[in-house]
């Protein structure tokens, strides 16, 4: 089934309802519809093998993602803010496409590559007009919809392609059609190209839940968006909820007394911040998802009961479980399985497989599905006795030393705790000895003073085992992180290696 | 009848999608499904209980799955026999 049916019913059933709010615009369902039709027209006339978008959030997002959907032709939002000469290696790889957004930028990095650049306001109109015949044949939505660049944080970004049948699986299997009440309003400051903006779109038209976009997260223009809009659901990365909360403490003022909900993911969330956001928010609905470009985002839940049971607990436990991801969803099956392919019981840490109709695990160079159709997802984690499932780092962020497996996590939650270190990044530095190492990279928390070497080093090597005392410490002013709030530890690599 | 597919009954307004689909003759108000199919809003007694737009149908053995699109007077079935309200069990909202 063709993702754009998503929308279509959606305006069949509430033509008139507000769908959008973006810059003060408001949207119908049956706007977006008939937009989304009309650049299914444009899309086809220009003859694109791709739809991208190279711009901030707004209704061409929607427009777009439907219209290619409709079309038969990937939708492949970039982002904008990579460097030119990654941005152009995108744009070659896509060529040729009708392109959304930065015309000039297009025109400088691809000049050549045949693309049809639109800037966003011409789009939408020129969508709007080129609605032609309302019984058009449309795609009957048996391929790719959407091809998303991964962020590339340990390697070149891999083009991960989702199905319509994945997507589909995953909204039909997660959200109740119409279930939003008239009064709900869900904020999305995520950007368009990351699967958590895209998923946001697909699953707040499904349920009929009025989609209010804020295209640059600024933590008082959320807290402003919030009031104004009467938001009553909102996503964000553990980073902005971070900034929302300072910002409420400096004194911004906004009635947010609306704000029934708040989801989270897309990165670690510090527990420290979870437990003030619970007490900050006593009765707002925290849930926590995880889940991966290649799973059409969500594939498991730490739900608002479990949050404020866990917060509450005496059990160490149950309280643990503020720290976990949650239970995995039930449309799909989950496994943790040790380096030669086999499961491994509860508590036992390795790497997360994955397997439903929501996962395409599919790259466009190649399938990363096992012959089981199962999806190795290079995160590695535990479940614990019950179920919940706990994130340990990224496979690939394992460092190997003289043969046994070392978890950054576990060398940076203990460092977390000294007073005097604002943030760490362990990864692995070259050991002529050992092959791999531990280097750590520390950022000193303002007003305090450098803790030495041998300080950190007798830390760790009192309350973890030897094998993991850093033999590298490096001092830095910040780490580099995404825009997603993503620790980018190829880069923390190469710090410590020059 | 395959998955994706868009049929419409030829009893009412109704329309669906194929979810899934492993064989037999799918039906709305009494008569058979089809894409082609069109509707006079008068479907066959004991057929005649609606469908609702946005939820999803099955057999008991779970070989069909519809998602109905457009509701109607009518009502699904696999082989004469009325399929089911599949239900779905809510989760918070997560992005």
């Amino acid at each position: 089934m063709n993702i754009a049916l998503l929308l279509e019913m959606a305006a069949q059933a509430a033509p008139d309802r507000t769908a959008l709010v973006c810059d003060g615009k408001r949207w119908t369902y049956g706007e977006l519809d008939k937009a989304a039709r009309g650049a299914c027209e444009l899309i086809r006339a220009s003859g694109a093998s791709h739809v991208a978008l190279l711009d901030e959030s707004s209704e061409a997002a929607v427009i777009a993602l439907f219209g290619a959907a409709l079309a038969g032709v990937p939708y492949c939002p970039l982002n904008y803010r990579l460097a030119d000469a990654d941005l152009a290696a995108l744009l070659g790889r896509i060529a040729p496409a009708l392109v959304i957004g930065d015309v000039e930028r297009v025109r400088k990095l691809a000049g050549d590559d045949g693309h049809t650049a639109y800037p966003r306001s011409e789009f939408t109109l020129a969508a709007l007009e080129a609605v032609a015949d309302e019984f058009a044949e449309h795609d009957p939505g048996l391929g790719v919809a959407i091809q998303l660049f991964t962020s590339g944080t340990t390697a070149a970004p891999k083009a991960a392609i989702l199905a319509h049948s994945n997507l589909v699986s995953y909204i039909l299997g997660t959200v109740e059609f119409g279930a939003a009440e008239e009064d709900e309003a869900t904020l999305v400051s995520v950007p368009p190209y990351h699967i958590a903006g895209i998923a946001a779109l697909a699953s707040s038209i499904y349920a009929q839940r009025r989609i209010v976009l804020l295209p640059a997260f600024a933590p008082e223009d959320w807290l402003k968006l919030v009031d104004a809009e009467k938001v009553s659901n909102a996503f964000v990365v553990p980073t902005m909820l971070g900034r929302i909360i300072h910002a409420l403490e400096k004194g911004v003022k906004a009635d947010i007394a609306s704000l029934r909900a708040i989801a989270y993911g897309g990165g670690k969330m510090p527990l420290e911040l979870i437990r003030q956001a619970l007490d900050l928010f006593p009765d707002t609905a925290f849930t926590n998802a995880y889940g991966l470009t290649e799973t059409s985002s969500t594939i498991a839940l730490l739900g608002p009961d479990e949050h404020r049971a866990a917060h509450r607990s005496d059990d160490p436990k149950v309280q643990a479980r503020l720290a976990s991801v949650g239970i995995p969803l039930p449309t799909i099956e989950l496994e943790i399985r040790d380096e030669d392919g086999r499961v491994l019981p509860p508590g036992q840490t390795g790497e997360i497989y994955v397997r439903g109709d929501q996962v395409s695990g599919q790259y466009k160079e190649k399938s990363a599905l096992d012959a089981e159709g199962w999806f190795p997802t290079r995160d590695a984690g535990y479940l614990d006795e019950d179920g919940y499932l706990f994130l340990a780092g990224r496979a690939d962020d394992v460092i190997v030393r003289g043969g046994e497996n070392i978890s950054p996590g576990e060398i940076e939650d203990l460092l977390l705790t000294h007073p005097a270190i604002a943030d760490v990044a362990a990864v692995a530095v070259p050991s002529l000895e050992w092959g791999e190492a531990v280097g750590i990279a520390v950022v000193v928390r303002g007003g305090m003073d450098q803790p030495a070497e041998d300080e950190l080093k007798a830390m760790v090597r009192a309350r973890l085992r030897s094998s993991r005392v850093p033999e590298v410490v490096r001092y830095f002013p910040t780490l580099p992180y995404n825009e997603m709030g993503k620790l980018l530890r190829r880069e923390v690599k190469a710090l410590l290696a020059s | 009848m395959k998955p994706g597919s868009r049929i419409k009954s030829a009893a009412c307004a109704s329309e669906a999608v194929v979810i899934k689909y492993t064989g037999g003759t799918i039906e709305c108000g009494g008569l058979p499904m089809a894409e082609d199919a069109a509707g006079d809003g008068t479907p066959a007694a004991g057929y005649d209980g609606g469908t609702v737009m946005g939820k999803r149908y099955v057999d008991a053995d779970g070989t069909v799955e519809l998602l109905c699109v457009k509701p109607g007077k009518g009502s699904f079935a696999l082989n004469g026999v009325a399929l089911l309200l599949k239900e779905a069990k809510p989760l918070p909202a997560s992005d």
